[in-house]
């Protein structure tokens, strides 16, 4: 309730207010510097916060953070895994961190190794696996220690599209068994994917809340067109075509126009004399609903 | 893939901590050992073990070479071969710098590229854990050199008493004491380059503690300032040990090392909670 | 693309874009100057140093001349009586190899984890060759930066010389050039294994500990290398330190050498440097060129 963390002069996060029920996969969607994982590392106890009132799992993170953090599992935006073991060893030291006995550990880490799909690495040095492999390490490490809940920040940044596949069913079935999921991206595809619920951040503050379909129809049309004139001519174009759908945007690269019938608005376009170098029609996606509130595209 | 079964699976224990060290400390400094110990088994064992030859080479060069020149050196009113007389010094330079390698350039390694630190912190570890399981570490280390150096030195007859015996655990203390303050020290450290002036504290205090000459041959004022220095308590509180020439003084060294290393361990915890816990 | 057409003008060329480079005349010069330009790279980047180099640099002759070179020289002077080591007092005799051993020092470990480093941590090198530089360009020109860094603490040695009468001011001049001399054969020699090794698993403090620390605890730096049993005298007789530090006890105050051996110190110190210098430069290129 009414989160903040100050750096100095800098205000990260900036009075925010939000509830993660058990059980849901709850999202962060936000820009870069948006204040995501500073709220992350607030809930994991491992950063004070400046203001405001934060429980976790019935805990208060300052006085109890040894407490709080015994229940959950962390995956960090770099992996930051234990360069100088060996892949299972990786796990095994992690959950003695946590003073789970050795030979429970041990029988844990085997299991793991399965779920991350990394039994045939299990001898490898960590410095010689993939991104996606990494990643799926760094998971299955945060699960060793059967956390109530799992942070995971930005979990599929950096990876190839068949690894954020792979990825993204590894956090399906850990939603499927009913582990809470608290997740940063600045991915709207993978916001749409895994959160049941999310808020959208920006600037350390929440500008919107609800679940992906709601908040699109809320903020964005059914359908957008994207048309391309040149980068010299989109201003002039976009002028050109004002009154075309419900909403146009004009970005450095291209022109948005926001229809429910994007084929519709693409006649349209065509009646006026104007030639797009290019064109697309496209379902809108949660990138439209962070332009619509914020007048700034995601990934910039 | 085996399903995860809920029943069969251990939740964390929470940390049974309380009063003041209550967020600091897990009890559990035993898996951060277990960690480094394993490390140094499987990876970087060959490593730990050179750092053994360096005091070696000095003894066999300064001793041998320079003690041609030299002779023998007094020590509290004692003729003593100039090669016995740098030995212990050597000894306790090399618990001194083994515990400052481990503390500084290992922890800023594990602290700002291997991000050790942020792992171990976002468990259930407490910073006290992590503090005391690197500076056990670093002992560990030192208990091999010293027990080595020890060795060399009985053969080649450079122990004039039987107290020398008593050199290795003094040479742990010593090591404690630079390793719990040289974490805390390097948690300030952003760059290499900062490290080098690391090197340069130690490289006079080497070169000036009565290691390889009396601090007689100084001025009182300069005397003073390297009395005021751990390695010269080191260095007198183990010459003393190994040529059985004990001196009341060695109840001071052992007071200055004492008080170093509550400092040292209070300091690196804050340094460490307030980095990572902040 | 027509802007990769020699000769063709991009109807849409921006500045930004292209510039007006005349690019024959890059590769042109960087064939010419592009050791000077790897040079010029590094001492750039060593401008944020220079301040904890100029502390150490100018304080450790200080404090190894004025502190250890000191204390030892009344022990060993009082034990010699009046002709003391080398028919100079311990000091002079001693001041000339510690300026060696710090080169000696100094260039192994810029040319251990500069030359590491720029292949692993911060792979210039790779970022050079993508350039019109070439690999024995960058190999050179790393040299010649290294050199700036070890001419610091060798000014700092001949100035405490001076100031305190260790010598003569005028002579201990002359230890800048062997002094860079001997960087130059350490570095090579240096590089030349560095280069080859593709990951650190401690190897790499190996040269300080089983290499450098050795070289100069058995070179006759803090002794004349005759006091040392014969069995041990051969390492001095290969360390490079050894060689460059008789040149500098010739030059500051005349040592008596065997007759022909001021040559054979010196043809020692560039045979190293240049058999070494061929094989970083292969193992450059071969590395490079994946």
């Amino acid at each position: 309730m009414g989160l903040r963390k100050q750096y100095g002069d800098f205000t990260a996060v900036d009075g925010i207010d939000f509830a993660i029920e058990p059980g849901e996969a709850f999202g962060f969607l936000g820009p870069n510097g948006a204040g995501k994982s500073t709220t992350m590392r607030m809930i994991a106890a491992t950063s004070t916060r400046s203001d405001g009132r934060l429980s976790v799992l019935g805990f208060d993170p300052e006085s109890h953070g040894p407490e709080i953090r015994a229940q959950l599992g962390i995956v960090p935006q770099a992996d930051q895994l234990d360069e100088e073991l060996r892949v299972i060893d990786n796990l095994i030291v992690y959950g003695r961190y946590f003073g789970l006995p050795l030979p429970y550990v041990k029988r844990r880490a085997e299991e793991l190794l399965e779920f991350a799909q990394l039994v045939e690495k299990r001898k490898a040095r960590v410095d010689g696996l993939s991104g996606g492999m990494k990643r799926r390490l760094t998971i299955a490490r945060g699960l060793i220690n059967s956390p109530k809940a799992m942070l995971l920040d930005e979990p599929t940044t950096g990876l190839d599209p068949q690894a954020r596949h792979v990825l993204w069913d590894r956090l399906f079935r850990l939603k499927e068994e009913g582990t809470t999921l608290v997740l940063t991206t600045h991915y709207m595809d993978e916001a749409e994917q895994l959160c049941d619920r999310l808020v959208v951040v920006d600037k350390g503050r929440i500008v919107a809340e609800g679940s992906p379909s709601a908040l699109i129809r809320q903020y964005s049309t059914r359908e957008v067109l994207e048309v391309r004139f040149g980068s010299s001519r989109n201003e002039e174009a976009a002028r050109a075509i004002e009154g075309i759908g419900d909403r146009i945007e004009v970005l450095p690269d291209r022109v948005l126009v926001y229809d429910d019938d994007g084929e519709a608005a693409m006649s349209a376009v065509h009646e006026r004399g104007l030639q797009p170098i290019t064109s697309l029609v496209r379902r809108s996606s949660l990138e439209d609903v962070f332009l619509r509130l914020t007048g700034r595209s995601l990934v910039e | 893939m085996t399903e995860l079964k809920p029943y069969e699976l251990l939740e964390a224990p929470a940390p049974r901590i309380r009063g003041p060290l209550r967020g600091l400390y897990a009890g559990n400094t035993r898996s951060v050992v277990a960690r480094g110990l394993q490390v140094i088994a499987k990876n970087n064992w060959i490593v730990v073990m050179t750092g053994f030859f360096e005091p070696v080479f000095y003894l066999l060069s300064m001793g041998l070479g320079l003690g041609a020149l030299i002779g023998s050196v007094s020590f509290y009113g004692a003729d003593v071969p100039y090669a016995a007389y740098i030995a212990p010094a050597l000894m306790a330079v090399s618990a001194m710098n083994g515990a400052v390698y481990d503390s500084t350039m290992n922890v800023f390694f594990k602290m700002n590229f291997a991000n050790l630190y942020q792992q171990m912190l976002s468990t259930s570890l407490g910073p006290l854990d992590v503090a005391l399981g690197e500076i056990l570490l670093a002992l560990f280390r030192g208990l091999l050199y010293a027990s080595g150096f020890m060795v060399v030195t009985t053969l080649l007859g450079l122990n004039l008493s039987w107290t020398a015996i008593l050199a290795i655990p003094a040479a742990l203390v010593i090591a404690f004491a630079f390793a719990s303050f040289g974490m805390a020290v390097t948690s300030y450290m952003k760059t290499f380059q900062h490290l080098d002036y690391v090197y340069f504290v130690m490289m006079p205090m080497f070169l000036l503690s009565a290691t390889f000459f009396p601090i007689e041959v100084y001025p009182q004022g300069v005397q003073w300032v390297i009395q005021a220095m751990p390695l010269w308590h080191g260095v007198d509180m183990i010459r003393q040990l190994t040529t059985g020439l004990i001196q009341p003084s060695i109840g001071i060294h052992l007071l200055y090392f004492g008080v170093m290393i509550v400092l040292g361990l209070w300091f690196t915890t804050a340094r460490l909670k307030s980095l990572f816990l902040r | 693309m027509s802007a990769l057409e020699p000769g063709s003008a991009a109807p849409t060329r921006s500045g930004w874009v292209s510039g007006d480079v005349d690019h024959a005349a890059v590769a042109g010069s960087a064939r010419a100057w592009g050791w000077w330009y790897v040079a010029e790279h590094r001492i750039r980047a060593m401008r944020s140093y220079v301040a904890s180099w100029a502390l150490i640099g100018i304080g450790s002759p200080f404090l190894y001349l004025m502190g250890l070179g000191l204390g030892l020289g009344l022990l060993v002077d009082a034990n010699q009586g009046s002709e003391g080591v080398d028919g100079v007092p311990y000091l002079t005799f001693l001041a000339p190899a510690l300026a060696m051993a710090t080169v000696m020092q100094t260039a192994s470990q810029e040319n251990t984890y500069g030359v590491f480093g720029g292949f692993k941590w911060f792979p210039m090198f790779f970022a050079m060759n993508g350039t019109p530089i070439s690999a024995w360009q960058i190999v050179v020109g790393f040299q010649v930066s290294v050199l700036a860094r070890v001419v610091l603490p060798l000014a700092a040695f001949a100035g405490v010389i001076a100031v305190f009468g260790i010598g003569d001011g005028v002579r201990a001049l002359l230890l800048l050039p062997i002094g860079l001399l001997l960087s130059v054969a350490v570095g090579f020699a240096v590089m030349s294994w560095v280069a080859t090794q593709t990951e650190d698993r401690g190897q790499l403090s190996f040269i300080e500990r089983f290499v450098v620390v050795p070289l100069t605890l058995f070179s006759g730096t803090y002794f004349p290398l005759e006091t040392l049993p014969l069995y041990l005298q051969w390492i001095g007789w290969i360390s490079p330190l050894w060689h460059a530090a008789e040149l500098g006890r010739v030059a500051l105050y005349g040592a008596e050498l065997a007759p022909g051996m001021v040559l054979v110190h010196v043809l020692f110190l560039v045979a190293l440097a240049a058999v070494t210098c061929a094989l970083s430069i292969r193992t450059f290129r071969r590395r490079l060129d994946r």
